[in-house]
């Protein structure tokens, strides 16, 4: 049995989030369209497999499938009505395979629609939307909810409310997306870090930081701003760099050592919680985890 | 003040209910149709833009802003069809197959309306054959191409591929735009300009019509 999540942070430890998830479906079979949280209930071991790959690989906490998994973003998919067993079903699968050995994290990422005045859905609307997604996955026993790839401050704190409401005592992360522009910091929707900080920290966030974004340099600064204007424990998860075209697949350019390499920074800053998110692979968390260790970037 | 600076600085705080006042104000004042469209909606939807772009608006700004625009087009409309005001040009735009994010698409949508083009949006997931089909029906100058997926981005390169197959790759341009993609990615399927936002979408859109 670990011991709580947040006591141990608080305490000074450093944690090694998971990778992508859609990376590892992909290789897994899921094809162009289909829905990635679907797979909870149709190819539960394979769910099971890719949270036992992080976990062997080194990651203290793993992450459940469920990033699209708001009713909102299901209903997409004409599975609305299913967002709660969807939901359960991913945590499950992680259970399974990591037992008691390392934390359980519920991914949560943005509804895919804008808020009322800006687009057609309502506050509530979304507020509901999170809260059946995350009722439905904390039926059993998880460590942290990590709210995540968000850019619009409004929707991020419905969702760490649905957080709250749904599992008062579970800690909940929220990780924003932020992209460099010449003033500085900033997500798409126009929220610099110092306001993240402040306004994550006044609804009762217990962690805070980024995630996705153009690669691990970028992901460096943004944690010193972090570190900076906030004294909540911060949370890293960067992107493998963008993208690019190789013939006709798409890569990603960072490498597993380089990414350890630059992550040593994040750890004499103190950030608490060092993962991927797209395009690294349990390769990419292997090489952090011995970094972190002490033991080098084989 | 006069009333086409207050149009364009209304329009520019964003509010929907000052836009039509004054709108509304400047027609009956006998104002031209054209000169209340170029001097005060598009004036300030200008400024909004050129502010976007220097980092000083971000997208809530631009969106509220072209939703007011809107308000205004609405009185502006049926004056424009009288007077025989032509629309700048026809734009089919979509979120291409397997792909079921429309924030950007819709955004895009929303400026390049404001802008005076007419859309034609066919939604989200939509198939290759769709945007080719729908850009020779409507006979528009050009088809934009959104996409959020790294795993849907290949899918732009069919509607390229299947233009050029149907010997009709010069009756329109082809722009793309989303999250992954970069000019490097436009010049390797072929796509004739990468739009970095909304805001540089509208000028890209105007050049190739404009030329």
């Amino acid at each position: 049995m670990c011991p709580p999540l947040l006591e141990q942070i608080n305490s000074g430890s450093l944690f090694v989030g998971d990778g992508a998830m859609g990376t590892m479906l992909f290789a897994h079979g899921l094809q162009t369209g289909d829905c990635p949280e679907k797979w909870n209930l149709d190819h539960p071991k394979t769910l099971e497999e890719i949270a036992r790959l992080y976990h062997q690989a080194g990651a203290d906490i793993v992450s459940t499938n469920t990033f699209g998994g708001s009713a909102l973003k299901l209903k997409q998919y004409g599975l609305g009505d299913r967002t709660e067993e969807i939901n359960a079903a991913a945590v499950c699968a992680v259970r399974n395979a990591i037992g008691d050995e390392a934390y359980l994290s519920v991914s949560c990422g943005p509804c895919g629609q804008l808020i009322e005045p800006l687009g057609d859905v309502s506050e509530d609307a979304v507020f509901d939307s999170f809260l059946r997604q995350l009722r439905g996955a904390t039926q059993t026993p998880v460590d942290l909810i990590c709210v995540e790839t968000m850019t619009d401050l409004s929707e991020t704190k419905l969702a760490a409310k649905a957080a709250q409401t749904a599992a008062p005592g579970v800690p909940v992360a929220v990780t924003m997306t932020f992209d460099e522009t010449p003033n500085g910091f900033y997500t798409m929707m126009g929220v610099s870090i110092v306001q993240a900080a402040q306004e994550l920290s006044d609804a009762g966030v217990d962690i805070i930081g980024s995630n996705c974004g153009n690669g691990i340099e970028n992901m460096i600064k943004i944690a010193h701003e972090f570190k900076a204007c906030s004294s909540l424990p911060i949370m890293i998860q960067s992107n493998a760099g963008l993208p690019v075209l190789n013939g006709d697949r798409l890569t990603y350019p960072e490498t597993p050592e380089f990414m350890a390499d630059q992550c040593r920074e994040l750890v004499e800053l103190g950030v608490s919680i060092i993962g991927g998110c797209c395009g690294t692979t349990p390769e990419h968390i292997r090489a952090i985890r011995a970094m972190v260790d002490g033991r080098g970037v084989d | 003040m006069n009333i086409l600076e207050e149009l364009s600085q209304s329009l520019q705080r964003g509010v929907d209910k000052d836009v039509v006042a004054h709108t509304q104000k400047a027609i009956d004042s006998g104002l031209a149709v054209k000169q209340i469209l170029d001097d005060g909606l598009i004036a300030g939807m200008s400024i909004v833009g050129e502010r976007f772009k220097k980092h000083e608006l971000f997208l809530p700004h631009v969106l509220l802003a072209a939703k007011a625009m809107y308000a205004g087009l609405d009185l502006l409309k049926p004056l424009m069809l009288k007077e025989g005001i032509p629309t700048l040009g026809k734009v089919v735009i979509g979120t291409v197959h397997g792909d079921l994010h429309d924030i950007g698409k819709n955004l895009v949508g929303i400026m390049l309306k404001g802008a005076g083009f007419e859309i034609i949006d066919l939604g989200k997931d939509v198939p290759a054959e769709n945007f080719v089909e729908a850009a020779i029906a409507e006979n528009a100058q050009v088809i934009g191409l959104s996409a959020l997926l790294t795993t849907t981005m290949p899918t732009m390169k069919q509607v390229v591929d299947l233009a050029t197959e149907q010997n009709v790759r010069d009756k329109f341009k082809i722009v793309i735009g989303g999250a992954p993609l970069s000019d490097e990615y436009a010049q390797e399927i072929g796509a004739d300009a990468y739009c970095f936002d909304a805001v540089s979408a509208v000028d890209r859109v105007k050049q190739f019509v404009e030329n």
